[in-house]
């Protein structure tokens, strides 16, 4: 047990195990490389990035294949059940077809669910990296920040920043990277630390790099796997709390086709049609599920003991 | 090993003023003037300053802060907006009748999560490990405020087994709990159990293989100890991290189930919350958010504490 762990709550496991230098190949390619090939191999991983890929490009072509208008609503057409002539997932509360809208949410809710983990990686990265490599009195100043923020329970910090700010995709995006900065800030600085002192750091200095060349060329390098290996492990818990945002009214807002917006606006319906009700929550599930699995697979891959 | 303690004590300290700090951001986080919910729609320019002034408003930031910091120590939050009455009468008891549904949330997680993390920690055949696995992802990856409504839909509406809303007629009066209280309590506690669940199995499944392939218990074996007492030796090794994980995961649920408590209308602090956002109701949010990080806060010091008791190895700065 050490900092890492402890402070990571929100991540399903110790993220420590991945902080391992002596196992860190040297270069960012070889972690993308490596993790392809171990994706692969491994079965469970391989559906999973099969099962995303189908979503990602589903959302991103919604205009062309969904079957109609998500945003048409239809008053004699209200709550159809699935397979429904003309709605093969049925139709929602104002009408609307049920599988266009899931189609064109997932890219809301794909997206709420990437970006802050995409804005806290680079963030928090800088932040743990500088922390990390320069310690002291820099060190103290931004771990002791992220300390405050630690002392929020995620979920809470996320609904009171989005609860204060106003409801919002703007917002509730910029409450998620908030509440992602310090976890990552955190893994960041340790590998960091535990790089810095490694012989090669030493040798760059000893011929004269700044530091800035050598946290570019030889730190980043280093460190980079490892943070966005805990990273990816960050991204299902994303989905879930945005799309939580969502539900709660503090996310998207009507019209828009979001997940988590169809389950808050269908659940008034969820005596009437509650296949329909359900479905956007299946969603959900699926997009999460197969983060999760992913990203235990990059975890076992950065773990091998060799 | 006191000296750790009293320097762990220390160090919660500026972390308690650090959220006090965020806290008191929020009045002037939030879009608008912060007096503009009280101020009647045609207010003439001396209204707005004297109610600017009766609210201390125009005061330099760092003087209203402190004022504030001494309301909020002597446990006076302020005014709630839509009620009038204190934000400390309306936080208390919602935050026990969230500490029960989070109990009753916690104490099962603590079962199922042992037991399946046991059972997989300690089975050889993969098809046990790969179960625990499954269930164990599925629990952290579900969204819970869904699974709630799936619930609801098969439970109360179905099966007309169970209350889809609310809180059982007693309350949180522990003494008169009874059959109808409980069967309230059965669908939200399951629903915010699943998360907790998923992550202590899964940590006492890793924490076990770990210390079963550590060198020591094959000299247990190889002394021919009984398989009971190497069982034994085995979790009073891995117990103090798993310890540690269930604790913060208690602390998580207190602040996290604001989504379940929307979902069942429990009247716990995330109702409370949710309902100071959409009143925009700032000092209840304030309150609230304090209340809550200040339990998450003593709560992690607490696990800290007791896990320096429990293994004097942990030491950290």
């Amino acid at each position: 047990m050490n900092a890492v762990t402890d402070g990571a709550a929100i991540a399903p496991e110790p993220a420590a195990r991945v902080a391992a230098p002596s196992r860190i190949r040297p270069r960012t390619g070889g972690f993308w490389r490596r993790m392809g090939r171990h994706v692969l191999r491994d079965k469970v991983a391989l559906i999973c990035a099969i099962v995303l890929l189908a979503i990602a490009l589903a959302a991103l072509f919604a205009p062309w294949i969904a079957p109609a208008d998500p945003y048409k609503t239809s008053m004699l057409r209200r709550l159809r059940p699935p397979l429904s002539p003309g709605n093969f997932l049925g139709t929602d509360e104002l009408g609307r077809d049920m599988l266009s809208r899931l189609l064109f949410g997932g890219r809301v809710s794909l997206a709420m669910g990437l970006t802050p983990v995409i804005l806290a990686t680079m963030l928090g990265g800088a932040l743990g990296v500088m922390a990390g490599y320069f310690g002291r009195g820099i060190n103290m100043a931004i771990m002791r920040v992220v300390d405050i923020f630690y002392a929020f329970p995620s979920v809470l910090l996320a609904v009171a920043m989005a609860g204060v700010l106003g409801a919002g995709i703007g917002n509730s995006l910029l409450s998620l990277t908030l509440v992602f900065i310090p976890p990552i800030t955190r893994v960041a600085e340790s590998v960091t630390t535990q790089v810095r002192n490694q012989e090669y750091v030493e040798a760059a200095r000893a011929t004269g790099a700044g530091p800035f060349r050598i946290i570019i060329q030889h730190v980043l390098a280093n460190v980079t796997g490892p943070i966005l290996t805990y990273a990816s492990s960050l991204v299902s818990v994303a989905i879930i709390i945005s799309s939580g945002l969502s539900f709660l009214g503090l996310g998207a807002a009507p019209p828009i086709a979001d997940w988590g917006l169809m389950l808050n606006t269908l659940r008034q319906a969820i005596y009437v049609a509650p296949i329909n009700a359900v479905l956007p929550g299946v969603m959900i599930f699926a997009a999460s599920v197969s983060f999760n699995l992913l990203s235990d697979s990059m975890r076992t891959a950065m773990d091998v003991r060799a | 090993m006191h000296l750790y303690v009293l320097r762990r004590l220390l160090y919660t300290i500026p972390i308690i003023v650090g959220v006090t700090l965020v806290c008191f951001s929020f009045i002037h986080l939030a879009p608008g003037d912060p007096i503009s919910a009280v101020l009647p729609e045609n207010a003439s320019a001396a209204v707005v300053a004297e109610i600017r002034k009766a609210y201390g408003f125009d005061k330099p930031l760092p003087v209203q802060y402190l004022i504030w910091l001494g309301n909020v120590v002597s446990g006076d939050f302020g005014t709630s907006i839509m009620t009038r009455r204190p934000v400390a009468s309306e936080v208390a008891p919602a935050v026990a009748n969230t500490a029960l549904l989070a109990f009753s949330a916690i104490s099962l997680s603590f079962i199922l999560g042992i037991v399946l993390g046991l059972s997989a920690g300690f089975s050889d055949r993969r098809v046990t490990d790969r179960s625990v696995t499954a269930i164990a992802v599925t629990g952290i990856s579900i969204p819970h405020y869904w699974l709630g409504m799936v619930l609801v839909v098969v439970f109360a509406v179905l099966l007309r087994a169970l209350p889809a809303t609310g809180m059982g007629p007693s309350g949180i009066d522990i003494l008169h709990f009874g059959l109808e209280d409980l069967r309230h309590l059965v669908l939200p506690a399951i629903t915010l159990s699943m998360i907790p669940t998923g992550i202590i199995a899964r940590s006492v499944r890793a924490m076990v293989a770990e210390v079963r392939r550590q060198e020591f218990v094959q000299t247990l074996k190889g002394k021919g100890l009984r398989r009971g007492r190497i069982f034994l030796h085995i979790i009073k090794n891995a117990a103090p991290p798993i310890l540690a994980i269930m604790g913060l995961q208690f602390a998580q649920l207190l602040g996290g189930s604001i989504l379940v408590e929307t979902v069942f209308a429990w009247p716990g602090t995330g109702f409370l919350l949710n309902s100071a956002i959409t009143t925009r109701d700032l000092p209840l949010l304030q309150g609230t958010v304090i209340v809550l990080a200040t339990f998450f806060v003593m709560t992690n010091l607490l696990v800290d504490i007791v896990q320096t008791f429990l293994d004097p190895r942990v030491r950290r700065a």
